[in-house]
């Protein structure tokens, strides 16, 4: 039954791809046409051969062939080079977001980027501070593509938007159920959503009851849940009108750094350090029993602890959060800025976002993507089959804060990650660590 | 053109010109051949040296000196602020310390072990090839995967060693956290990548030595450790003096086994073990100040060839004192 299902679903899907495509085609080269005629003059310049280049790190779910992926059920590029036989398209996938980072900066200002370059959310700030080196692609046909917070992270001061949404990492709750069960706590995902639902102090209560019958750690490190509150804020380090840094004035950064150092202090952190060795041996041997959870992250436990039995809570403290994705932008200086406007704005179309959801479960970052069957009917097994769908979809809805990140965003919450992991290793205490972040802080401007 | 050269130099006091007789078009070539050709051949080095090595040596200085830009290519003249930052910055204090730390802990012993292998090599054995090709083989494996490996050795918590140590009653050593732990692992890294290496070139330097050396020496009642220490040492001076520069000069730019040493790749949470080209990577790529990337990099440049100056005199004279060069130039008077 499920195979006849989904050869009916991929039927639909397919039907309402060339539909898209044809849609796609349409209203790109009619908006383009009309453009071009208005600025240079040039007719029908959409015809002529142009080869266009595209570099994405990891893997975004465009081309199995190319992003070294198992088999995609779709392949974005040759469809848009069927739809669009002129444009031919030469796709580079860098192997770490690093170094697609380190390449982007390096060739920003000279020139020598690919057309359509992807960037990670976390550089995202600062591609914001050479903005006007990208092209503006906002558009009235755009309106409405993506979540708000999406949009507003890649708008400039001049509201300039420079980049298409592309995946986004609402963040959820996932819990080692056999860890929960051993503590006497909820082992349901509504139950543990119900008890976890509030501010960050229903966290640490919750925390506080695991570590009191079970002795172990409740999450895994402090920076970890420090990336999950930081990110509520509207201005955690810096003045949004002039950039100036306001990290140690700021009470709610204070507040933060004394809520998980006190939590720490009873034994909630692991002092695990995200992606180290420790820290997924740790996810199997059942070291800590919470972790934030964003939709890309669910592979991660699968992996980590294989014979673990882990569920989703549909439940972020103090409403939601985000963590990762990723944007497509336009570097100005290109030589076919328009053809390459056109094709990432295909890529980001909702029809594409759920299909490279499909590929390789980027969650999408526009509403209408994230609302097609695809995403909605999508089931995760290993977490006793969570509608992992639909939860993040209603985790994407929550979140409502995008924080601003300027200049110095990033070796200021690297300090303050260092501070944390100072107190978490039991290198200083807590205050100690406040007077290092202060000093390091300090040091910056 | 030329004969009216000559003419004019003709009439000129001390007649040099007479004695030597004219040459003729072909000599004078066959002269400039001999003259010119070497510096012609090795000129293909020297130019892509200029362009690849000399001018972003220069251009490093010159961006020192600004606060830059590295996307709009552009930067503000600051003086020698980025040097005094640097200096005073206690991070750099720190990756100084670290950096000398994982460089003693790492070429010493790393020499040591490659002296003594490579006399064993030297030694009438089996299968030689094997076991020279075999003590390479670590050299091949790429670092990353070197770091992956020792990760799983130095965990902190379910790390290899630490399981054992565990078994036998004793405490887990915080590998990650403390400082001088942090610094032996990455140190075991860097020489399991090198002490095959430096083995060998320094097995090559004893293949050399005159057997007639050896025989005289055992003649004359010297046992094997004498005649390692006053034949084998002194006759492969100048190559261990090359092998300690060379590692003097990577171990003072180790980067790649810190930086994979955890996940976050920025030298630790108190900067355990941050060395100072990890330092700079962070200046630079991290914290986008490529100005003050680039004094850090001029002040290592610096550190690094007066380290390389000072282990150059401190070999030459204490590895088999004086007597050997001596000698060597008397022999050439004579």
């Amino acid at each position: 039954m499920s195979l006849s299902r989904r050869k009916t679903t991929f039927g639909i899907a397919a039907g309402a791809a060339t539909l898209a495509i044809a849609l796609a085609g349409c209203s790109g080269t009619s908006s383009d046409n009309s453009s071009d005629t208005a600025t240079t003059g040039t007719s029908g310049s959409n015809d002529a051969p142009v080869t266009l280049t595209l570099a994405t790190f990891n893997q975004f779910g465009y081309s199995a062939s190319s992003e070294g992926g198992a088999d995609y059920k779709y392949d974005l590029i040759q469809e848009y080079m069927d739809a669009h036989p002129n444009v031919t398209i030469t796709y580079n996938v860098a192997d770490t977001s690093n170094t697609a980072r380190e390449n982007f900066f390096t060739k920003l200002g000279p020139g020598g980027l690919a057309d359509v370059e992807a960037i990670e959310v976390d550089w995202l700030p600062e591609a914001m501070q050479y903005s006007d080196l990208l092209a503006d692609i906002s558009d009235p046909s755009l309106d409405g593509r993506w979540l708000d917070w999406k949009t507003q992270a890649a708008t400039d001061k001049d509201g300039r938007l420079i980049a298409y949404g592309t995946d986004i990492g609402p963040e959820a709750i996932c819990y080692n159920v056999d860890a929960f069960k051993e503590a006497g706590l909820p082992t349901d995902p509504t139950e543990v959503a119900a008890a976890l639902d509030g501010d960050w102090s229903k966290f640490f209560d919750l925390g506080k009851q695991y570590h009191d019958a079970t002795g172990k750690a409740f999450y895994e490190e402090n920076a970890a849940v420090l990336q999950g509150m930081i990110g509520q804020l509207e201005a955690p380090y810096e003045n949004p009108s002039d950039d100036s840094i306001t990290a140690l004035d700021n009470p709610e950064v204070k507040s933060i750094f004394d809520q998980l150092t006190t939590a720490s202090g009873e034994g909630l952190s692991a002092g695990l350090q995200q992606w180290g060795d420790d820290w997924a041996a740790g996810m199997a041997n059942g070291d800590y029993a919470v972790t934030l959870c964003p939709a890309w992250f669910l592979g991660v436990i699968e992996g980590n602890a294989p014979d673990g039995h882990w569920d989703i809570a549909n439940v972020f403290p103090n409403g939601g959060g985000n963590w990762g994705g990723s944007y497509l932008t336009v570097p100005a200086n290109g030589a076919n800025v328009d053809a390459a406007k056109d094709l990432a704005n295909w890529l980001t179309a909702p029809e594409q976002q759920a299909k490279a959801f499909e590929n390789v479960g980027a969650f999408p970052s526009s509403p209408e993507a994230a609302n097609s069957d695809a995403v909605q009917t999508y089931t995760r097994p290993y977490f006793n089959n969570a509608e992992a769908g639909k939860i993040y979809t209603e985790r994407a809805a929550a979140v409502t804060v995008s924080p601003y990140k300027g200049s110095h965003y990033f070796q200021i919450n690297d300090a303050m990650v260092n501070a944390l992991r100072n107190v978490d290793t039991g290198t200083m205490s807590a205050d100690e660590a406040w007077k290092q972040f202060q000093s390091d802080v300090k040091a910056l401007s | 053109m030329t004969t009216t050269q000559q003419q004019t130099e003709a009439p000129s006091p001390r007649e040099p010109q007479r004695r030597r007789a004219p040459l003729t078009w072909r000599q004078r070539l066959g002269r400039l051949d001999v003259k010119l050709s070497p510096y012609l051949y090795i000129a293909p080095f020297w130019i892509v040296f200029a362009i690849v090595g000399l001018f972003p040596i220069v251009y490093t200085a010159v961006i020192s000196f600004q606060d830059w830009d590295l996307v709009r290519n552009q930067g503000t003249l600051t003086g020698f602020d980025n040097f005094a930052f640097v200096l005073q910055d206690r991070e750099f204090w720190m990756s100084l310390r670290n950096t000398f730390s994982i460089f003693l802990l790492s070429s010493v012993p790393q020499l040591i072990a490659a002296t003594f292998i490579a006399a064993m090599l030297d030694k009438n054995i089996r299968a030689k090839t094997f076991w020279r090709m075999g003590v390479l083989l670590p050299y091949v494996v790429a670092p990353v995967a070197v770091a992956l490996i020792f990760s799983n050795l130095f965990g902190d918590k379910y790390g290899l060693i630490n399981t054992w140590l565990n078994d036998f009653g004793l405490p887990k050593i915080a590998w990650h956290v403390d400082v001088i732990p942090s610094h032996i692992a990455i140190a075991t890294m860097v020489n399991f990548r090198w002490t095959g290496y430096n083995a060998l070139i320094l097995l090559a330097a004893m293949q050399a030595i005159p057997r007639d050396l050896y025989e005289a020496a055992a003649i004359d009642g010297a046992g094997a450790a004498r005649r390692f220490f006053s034949v084998t040492l002194p006759q492969i001076r100048p190559t261990l003096i090359f092998v300690i520069i060379t590692s003097t000069i990577g171990g003072l730019q180790v980067f790649d086994e810190p930086r994979m040493y955890d996940t976050r790749g920025n030298g630790g949470s108190n900067h355990q073990w941050e060395t100072v080209t990890l330092y700079l990577y962070n200046e630079g790529w991290v914290n986008f100040n490529f100005g003050r990337a680039a004094a850090i990099a001029w002040i290592l440049f610096l550190i690094i060839v007066a380290f390389g100056l000072l282990n150059f005199a401190i070999t030459r004279r204490f590895i088999a004192g004086d007597a050997a060069p001596k000698k060597a130039k008397k022999k050439v008077k004579k």
